[in-house]
């Protein structure tokens, strides 16, 4: 049976009128953008129009699934969550995601490592899939990494509708030098399963937003985890020699 | 000054002209997230009445942020055209409205008067006009902007080529930007938001464009989205472009979220007025977005479009090449739906050129907002028509990097054909030569870039 989403983007494309299809293909190999999809008048074609449909309803769709508990389970974490009751706080409630209320402070100090090198954590943002996709291979690399330089990790745990600014309580209620938040990015047509890391050196309250150092993009698609990974252990040793974080460390 | 109205027998008091200012404001959940929204439909239209009654000098004399505790209010109201003002002073906003819109006043006319009022001011008259004043008016003003190509000329929608790719790859970049270039996207300016924040990175991407630009004689300028600091550190150690890029907030501590100063930003336009690559005089690019300053607590409990505002009267002082409002960026949390990102573009549009500002629009929804092409599309109509400098030139509409829908450049290519509009002359006699856009359409050529590899 036919299925429109089976072949790649990059396999997909439309020689009509093209003097040299051969180059067209060759410059799709760069990119996964939506080139060398021909046109009609100044309108899409018929395939392609249906083709960025799909796409586009399975990264809507993407937003309100929820991680799976198998997921967590799996990995053997601690779950803890925010204010945010369903995905639909999460949406429009951008403050309650940021907020950890004293209870799930509570199980947070009974059974994370306290005043760690390095606080690392897992939340489902805006895309839940990322999760199961990327933190096996994304953790287990920076955790090496960091333990081979001789840093302290604390004990890692996911957080449900996570917020990035989580960071700002978790990372003074547990100790940590540095903090680094690994959590689903607004979800995108070409994945719905890419994530970003925000990490801060001694988070607080009243941080500001560009004290963290951002990477994004991580995915199979982007830049895959265990590449992520060495990036990450390597930007996490500059922060914690330098004391600072954010856009004042000079890559 | 009386902040106090009835309605259909009722009363409404506001506390102060902040207060009034964000109650007058059309639906917006981050104004709603923010507690600043009105409670009612009618509450919101006592709001409107008494701003109608407030006078340009009231406005002028309330700022959101105090003078003496932020730099943005002190740039806006030092800047304010003395004699301007004078004249509209005793106007009240209702009266500015009336004004604005009348047929005996011309755009020219408008813009001088925009000279003389604050954001504030701006704000304000814009709350009190539906959908299609701020379409009508807004058409009335030509606003130009010279780089290497002027922007702004009657007649004309420039697009920006956004070739963005999730790893900055070169071969990417550039296979999104010829393709760009065979739908006649690209007079604004190829700008490309690298996935990586470093000198490295934006010393190669910038070498990508400047390539690019030379070696086809491409009349456009160049730009890479990087942090401020980052460019100017790029620029020192030899790199070429010809627009510097920052983000801007309407208050000093959102612009502190940004890791932005005043300062840093009279820095980076004297450097790139000496050591780019552009003819100038224009050569800063900035962009915008409503509730930028509330995802960083630096509102101080005003609405956002006020706050939007603020970042245009911060922007003019720079006099920049492109404004560019990113309105559907930020979030369902801010901006909730279609009907309220059709406001704010509008708003956002027409508040930006009555400060004098070459302003486009990065027509835009996220996944997680209720809103699809459709809605896109629709709002680009409405643009052209509010006389919107230019729009993004995406393949499909699908950016890779920035994970988000904008218009793409068979869009466009369709919004120009259908309302009789031109790329910039130079740009779209360069498209012209290789058939990529002939007789005010799309040419022979168009959508093969394989043209430009033989």
């Amino acid at each position: 049976m036919k299925d429109i989403t089976e072949s790649s983007i990059q396999k997909t494309g439309c020689e009509e009128g093209i003097l040299e299809p051969g180059l067209m293909w060759k410059a799709k190999q760069s990119t996964t953008a939506r080139i060398g999809i021909g046109h009609t008048g100044a309108r899409y074609k018929t395939n392609s129009m249906l083709r960025f449909l799909a796409d586009q309803a399975q990264a809507s769709d993407s937003v309100f699934t929820e991680v799976e508990d198998a997921v967590i389970k799996k990995m053997n974490i601690l779950e803890i969550h925010t204010k945010c009751r369903n995905k639909e706080d999460m949406i429009v409630r951008p403050d309650w995601g940021r907020i950890v209320e004293e209870d799930q402070q509570k199980l947070l100090l009974d059974n994370c490592k306290i005043n760690p090198d390095v606080q690392i954590y897992f939340g489902d943002g805006l895309c839940s899939p990322a999760i199961g996709a990327n933190i096996p291979d994304l953790f287990q690399v920076i955790s090496k990494g960091l333990a081979f330089e001789g840093k302290v990790v604390g004990t890692p745990f996911f957080v449900r509708y996570c917020r990035v600014n989580t960071a700002r309580t978790i990372g003074p209620l547990l100790g940590a030098k540095v903090t680094c938040v690994l959590i689903g990015e607004r979800p995108g047509l070409s994945t719905a399963e890419s994530m970003s890391a925000y990490i801060a050196y001694r988070p607080h309250p009243k941080m500001q937003e560009s004290e963290y150092t951002v990477v994004s993009n991580i995915s199979r698609y982007g830049i895959p985890p265990v590449e992520a990974a060495a990036h990450i252990v390597d930007l996490i040793l500059e922060i914690l020699e330098k004391k600072q974080s954010g856009i004042r460390v000079d890559l | 000054m009386i902040l106090k109205t009835k309605l259909y027998n009722k009363t409404y008091e506001f506390s102060s002209v902040k207060d009034v200012l964000a109650k007058a404001s059309e639906q917006k959940s981050g104004d709603i997230l923010a507690g600043v929204a009105a409670e009612s439909k009618l509450e919101r239209v006592a709001a409107k009445v008494v701003l109608s009654e407030l006078t340009v000098k009231d406005l002028y004399e309330n700022p959101s942020v105090p003078y003496e505790k932020d730099a943005v209010t002190r740039l806006i109201q030092d800047d304010i055209d003395a004699a301007a003002y004078e004249k509209l002073k005793g106007t009240s906003l209702g009266e500015l409205r009336e004004w604005l819109l009348s047929g005996q006043t011309t755009g020219e006319m408008m813009l001088a008067a925009g000279k003389g009022l604050t954001s504030e001011a701006i704000s304000g008259v814009s709350k009190l006009m539906g959908n299609l004043d701020l379409i009508y008016a807004g058409s009335k003003m030509k606003i130009t902007a010279t780089c290497n190509t002027t922007i702004g000329e009657d007649g004309v929608l420039a697009c920006r080529l956004q070739p963005n790719h999730p790893i900055d790859d070169k071969d990417g970049i550039i296979a999104s930007a010829l393709e760009g270039l065979s739908y006649g996207a690209g007079d604004a300016v190829l700008g490309v938001n690298p996935a990586i924040d470093t000198i490295d990175s934006t010393l190669s991407v910038w070498e990508v464009l400047e390539n690019l630009k030379n070696k086809y004689q491409i009349p456009t300028q160049t730009c890479v989205l990087s942090h401020v600091t980052t460019q100017m550190e790029a620029l020192k150690r030899g790199g070429r472009a010809d627009l510097c890029f920052q983000s801007i907030a309407g208050s000093e501590k959102a612009l502190a979220a940004f890791g932005v100063t005043l300062p840093m930003l009279s820095e980076a336009n004297a450097l790139f007025h000496e050591q780019g690559s552009a003819k100038g005089p224009n050569v800063m690019y900035f962009e915008t977005g409503q509730a930028s300053e509330l995802s960083s607590s630096a509102h101080f409990n005003t609405d956002q479009v006020t706050m939007e505002c603020r970042c245009y009267g911060l922007a003019r002082h720079f006099r920049p090449f492109l404004v560019n409002t990113v309105v559907g960026f930020m979030g369902p949390e801010y901006i909730y739906d279609s009907k309220q990102l059709t406001r704010a573009a509008l708003e956002d549009v027409f508040n930006g050129h009555l400060h004098g500002l070459p302003m486009g629009c990065d027509v835009c929804y996220t996944n997680h907002m209720p809103m699809d092409q459709n809605d896109n599309e629709a709002l680009a109509m409405l643009l052209v028509n509010a006389g919107c400098h230019f729009m993004m030139g995406v393949p499909q509409g699908d950016d890779i990097m920035l994970m988000y829908q904008s218009t793409g450049f068979h869009d466009l290519a369709a919004l120009r054909e259908i309302s009789k509009k031109h790329p910039i002359k130079e740009f779209e006699q360069w498209l012209s030569k290789w058939g990529f856009w002939e007789n005010g359409k799309l040419g022979r050529n168009a959508g093969d870039f394989t043209v430009l590899l033989q």
